[in-house]
């Protein structure tokens, strides 16, 4: 079950996902690696954030396997949320929690899942919230943010934990337009750390600066994969080379 | 017209001690009321997470069922019937005390209800703010006591407070099992002194000043519970 994993941090074999007779996912297999970041792109519709939910098992795969550090994490009998705390998510509605000010919202999972002390906790969420530019924010609601800032503060509840991997689900769909760059930066700077990054997104130029391997999923299929440069300046795929037309 | 009533008074609540018979029964009112509110959170607390366990992730399906039986029993009958039933018919040929079968009675009665109340409550909550407590690696109980029965609680409270007025209201059916609660007290009045207006008004003031001080810290607690959105 356990399988030496030096570099892969995440093995997806096989990968399918059906909804009834709807089939989302047909037949996935990737490998990501440490400091990879990979950017996933393609039309509405294609499975995209399926497949990243089914990373940490948000959607259950109906097939094929999936390896985490090693661990096969779609076995019934592993503990999926002990490895979920190791793979921090963030949505397109941001879903913080309305009931709870900034400062609760990223120590909870810190203090209750992980042992950690409430001032330990909140030293290493100051820290993080000083990074993303919203220290004076800690007191706050999210009712009392903007998108943007919302956003920010999501990514930083994920990385509370301490992540090996980030999962972004569309981080900035739901954002008004001059808010996307703020998440952005942020996202680019965690690149730059070599966080480990799987992000679907329409983002192209983000793209196609920051990720490290870029991925087009059509019709449940990774139809071609590539570093950025090659990716955007020579499609070989003629469903992606018309993806590409409309998109760019 | 003054010294009428002052009369009345003086006959229904002075005269042989009367007003006790008010006080003693205004004791088990709120004693029936507070304990039974107690059951019913906690029934429909458990009945509302069993029901949206299932609704979720289609787990727990025997007792779903059963708690859909409960729902369906409870609700559809009248709860003086229940309280019988209860008293002559389960607890026939048992001494048990009067107080604690129509605490029984009416909590069971009122978690059908709260149970209903949650279980909306609980389904009012965006589906997202479940992924993302299920998303940092909280279990699916820790989840529900964390991040969705809190807000749930909150959006729910209106209907709650409701709930309870009710069934502090209702509680004066319990004289039919031969409780002396207010109701019944004030009926005992009228039966010694043949006046009914002084006693049943009395026990109807006192259950309207009571349900005014519920739902002023109802209103309180709203109020402070609003205080995370702006």
């Amino acid at each position: 079950m356990t399988t030496d994993y030096n570099g892969t941090l995440i093995e997806v074999q096989h990968l399918g996902k059906r909804f009834d007779k709807l089939e989302v996912l047909k037949d996935i297999t990737v490998d990501i690696h440490k400091g990879d970041v990979v950017c996933v792109i393609g039309p509405s519709g294609s499975g995209k954030s399926t497949f990243l939910r089914c990373l940490n098992r948000l959607e259950e795969p109906t097939s094929g396997k999936i390896f985490f550090e090693g661990i096969d994490i779609t076995d019934p009998k592993t503990d999926i949320d002990r490895h979920r705390q190791k793979m921090g998510m963030v949505f397109q509605q941001f879903n913080l929690f309305p009931h709870m000010n900034i400062m609760k919202n990223l120590t909870i999972a810190p203090v209750k899942l992980q042992g950690r002390g409430q001032k330990e906790a909140q030293d290493q969420a100051m820290k993080l919230l000083e990074r993303v530019g919203l220290a004076d924010r800690a007191d706050a609601y999210p009712s009392q943010l903007s998108g943007g800032q919302k956003q920010r503060i999501a990514i930083v509840r994920a990385l509370c934990m301490n992540p090996e991997v980030m999962l972004f689900d569309e981080p900035t769909s739901a954002l008004d337009p001059e808010m996307v760059g703020e998440v952005l930066n942020v996202m680019r700077d965690l690149a730059r750390e070599k966080m480990t990054m799987v992000v679907v997104t329409h983002e192209m130029g983000f793209a196609r600066e920051v990720a490290s391997r870029v991925m087009f999923m059509d019709e449940g299929y990774f139809l071609e994969e590539n570093v950025p440069d090659q990716f955007f300046a020579n499609p070989k795929n003629e469903r992606l080379k018309n993806f590409l037309s409309k998109v760019l | 017209m003054s010294e009428k009533f002052r009369e009345d008074f003086y006959q229904n609540f002075i005269e042989d001690d009367r007003w006790k018979y008010i006080v003693d029964g205004l004791g088990n009112t709120i004693k029936i009321t507070f304990f039974a509110v107690l059951l019913g959170i906690a029934l429909g607390c458990l009945v509302a997470i069993i029901r949206s366990t299932y609704d979720k992730t289609h787990k727990l399906g025997v007792l779903n069922l059963l708690c859909r039986v409960y729902l369906t029993v409870i609700r559809g009958t009248p709860v003086l019937i229940q309280l019988m039933i209860i008293y002559f018919v389960v607890f026939g040929s048992a001494r048990i005390d009067k107080v604690l079968v129509s605490v029984l009675a009416f909590g069971i009665n009122s978690g059908a209800y709260v149970a209903e109340i949650f279980r909306s409550g609980i389904m009012s909550i965006d589906n997202g703010q479940f992924e993302a407590g299920r998303s940092l690696g909280f279990n699916y109980t820790q989840t529900m006591c964390y991040i969705i029965m809190p807000q749930a609680f909150k959006n729910v409270l209106p209907a709650l407070g409701n709930e309870f007025i009710v069934l502090l209201k209702e509680t004066s059916v319990a004289g039919y099992i031969a409780i002396q609660d207010l109701t019944k007290g004030a009926d005992i009045i009228r039966s010694r002194t043949y006046n009914a207006f002084m006693p049943l008004m009395a026990a109807a003031v006192i259950y309207l000043v009571m349900v005014m001080i519920f739902s002023y810290f109802v209103e309180r607690l709203e109020r402070r519970l609003r205080s995370s959105d702006h």
